[in-house]
């Protein structure tokens, strides 16, 4: 029960909800392995940890979740986050040159209103200088936070409605 | 001449990536262990030959989702597709939609529900348990959740236990998670 999303769901080990959480247990050890692959990857790439953080942090207020916020601010901590990176935490900062921009719309756009989405918005992140792997590593992190928030933001209902 | 497809449908369309997939005679050692090729399989899409960019997440994304789709025991695999196709209408990604939509009719023999789905959304008359599925589905992938404690009890009222709950949770967030790559690295394009 010391999984991210059973902790921040709340879930307390021993109750029927932990029950049925743990016939699933195949599907949330997979779902750490990849929290940890999106946040804290080996081959970080373009995207260092202290950034990948900070914008998970960003999806988290973009998403309501205090919780979440509170996790990734400990990931932004343990990275040992320049104050730069740091700054993508804040919904109100828009960026401070092309390619932090750039990274900020998408990531915004991605998580809060995907459905907007077009050729033309990679065409930018391109633009601005985003190699390829990281135009793919920055939606993998956006989307899998945006699934595990949905995931934990579900079980709380459930813990609630017990 | 191709032509972006915009409206929902159930006939797949070809995706198109905006990223360029990873070529596979170029493709580092943990690239192939991610994308499982074998001499035997060298037929991958171009939209998981993109998400080989980061091969760290790709690893486990396989398992991941066939776990949460096809799993045994709790909400069965038709239910699960409309988890899937509901958040697909939410982040308007035409392609997921119509994969899973049309694993729903091929599973159940029957198109009426997603034709209702495609034509009235969350509105559709399709029976008490499907509607609550389907709204529940949709108020999960907004952003914010929007899913509260009505909607859970109304999944409850239309007969759903604990485990075929979370089965749904696990598959609209799932799509959430996969409009949101599919939807934004490539389009969806007809032929």
């Amino acid at each position: 029960m010391n999984d991210i999303v059973f902790r921040l769901a709340g879930i307390d080990p021993g109750s029927h909800l932990a029950e049925v959480v743990a016939k699933r247990a195949d599907i949330f050890e997979l779902t750490e392995k990849t929290h940890d692959a999106a946040l804290t990857p080996a081959e970080p790439g373009g995207l260092s940890h202290g950034l990948r953080a900070a914008i998970a942090c960003r999806i988290a207020r973009l998403n309501g979740d205090q919780a979440f916020v509170d996790h990734f601010e400990g990931l932004l901590d343990g990275a040992r986050a320049s104050s730069d990176e740091r700054k993508l935490s804040d919904i109100g900062f828009k960026g401070s040159d092309d390619r932090s921009r750039s990274l900020i719309r998408h990531a915004d756009m991605v998580a809060a209103n995907p459905r907007a989405a077009t050729g033309a918005d990679i065409e930018a992140l391109r633009q601005a200088g985003v190699a390829e792997p990281d135009i793919v590593r920055l939606s993998e992190l956006v989307a899998f936070v945006s699934y595990q928030i949905r995931v934990v933001a579900g079980l709380r209902l459930m813990r609630h409605s017990a | 001449m191709t032509q972006i497809v915009e409206e929902f449908t159930t006939v797949v369309p070809h995706w198109k990536p905006h990223v360029t997939p990873v070529d596979l005679d170029q493709a580092t050692p943990a690239q192939l262990e991610a994308l499982q090729v074998t001499p035997s399989n060298r037929k991958i899409s171009d939209y998981v030959l993109v998400l080989a960019h980061d091969v760290e997440t790709l690893k486990h994304r396989s398992p991941l989702f066939n776990a949460i789709m096809y799993n045994r025991g709790g909400m069965s695999r038709a239910e699960r597709e409309i988890g899937a196709v509901g958040a697909s209408i939410v982040n308007r990604c035409i392609y997921c939609a119509a994969v899973h939509a049309g694993r729903y009719n091929q599973l159940t023999k029957d198109e009426t529900a997603i034709a209702k789905i495609f034509a009235d959304g969350v509105d559709a008359d399709i029976g008490a348990r499907l509607s609550a599925i389907l709204r529940f589905a949709v108020k999960l992938s907004a952003c914010p959740p929007a899913a509260d404690a009505n909607d859970l009890a109304t999944l409850k009222d239309a007969g759903l236990n604990d485990e075929e709950i979370l089965d749904l949770i696990l598959s609209s967030s799932l799509f959430g998670w996969a409009n949101r790559l599919m939807h934004t690295l490539g389009e969806p394009v007809a032929e």
